[in-house]
């Protein structure tokens, strides 16, 4: 069987693309991640489906938030090689909140304020050495904060 | 978009607040009509144009964003420029010069 020039360049296409678009999309903002809606497929979208559990890494959250609508988390870490940060919270409709990239000269310690709509694990995911190391600490919510 | 720094050691603690509503896409307004989604994206900071910090976000950051990120080996006179751009295509960007 022959192929036709024509087909031959489509099929080249259809290869590099393939190689493409990963790249792009990770350089850009992950859609698929922030879009995923459960806890399971927000992990399989930033590639951290193991995570391995770490004391390595600190995670400062209130045990009772009064208001779910600003929940001040810290994340710090004593890994090495980190190459990003991620916090989830696993009941949240969207559960990735924010993921920290790594700079050298950037201190792995962060803070930021998250939204909870309802009691949940808050999970920080420090990707280090190709591996998704995880840390978690549990927030009692009173009144949640992602509606309206 | 308000930037704070304070130096210690060559140790700069940088803290950012966005004026940003952060709508979630879930919530109505008095017609019963959904508020479309519109959040902070990406927030980054260079110094002399490297790039050393970069934040992506989604609906679960608060409104309002706050974030403090530690940047080390950095001395008086060093200027950081802060940017944001949210879903709306919308950016702000101010600049903090360490003293």
């Amino acid at each position: 069987m022959g192929l036709s020039r024509r087909s031959m360049l489509k099929r080249i296409v259809a290869s590099s693309a393939i190689v493409i678009v990963p790249f792009s999309a990770f350089a850009e903002w992950m859609e698929a991640a922030f879009k995923a809606d459960n806890y399971k497929s927000a992990l399989a979208a930033i590639g951290s489906e193991n995570l391995i559990a770490s004391d390595k890494i600190k995670l400062k959250a209130p045990e009772i938030a009064e208001n779910g609508a600003v929940v001040p988390i810290q994340v710090s870490s004593t890994l090495e090689n980190i190459e990003s940060i991620s916090i989830l919270v696993e009941k949240n409709p969207t559960p990735l909140t924010g993921q920290f990239k790594m700079f050298p000269g950037l201190k792995p310690d962060f803070k930021i304020r998250v939204r909870m709509g309802e009691t949940s694990k808050v999970v920080a995911v420090v990707k280090a050495d190709g591996k998704s190391y995880a840390t978690e600490s549990e927030v009692k919510v009173t009144i949640g904060g992602c509606g309206g | 978009m308000r930037v704070k720094a304070k130096l210690v050691d060559g140790v700069a603690t940088i803290k950012v607040l966005i004026k940003h509503p952060m709508e979630t896409g879930r919530r109505k307004d008095e017609a019963g009509n959904i508020i479309p989604a519109n959040h902070v994206k990406t927030v980054t900071a260079h110094v002399a144009g490297v790039q050393v910090f970069e934040l992506n976000s989604g609906v679960g950051i608060s409104k309002n964003p706050f974030i403090q990120m530690v940047l080390s080996g950095r001395s008086i006179g060093d200027t950081i420029d802060l940017r944001w751009s949210d879903s709306s295509g919308k950016t702000g960007e101010t600049s903090v010069t360490l003293k």
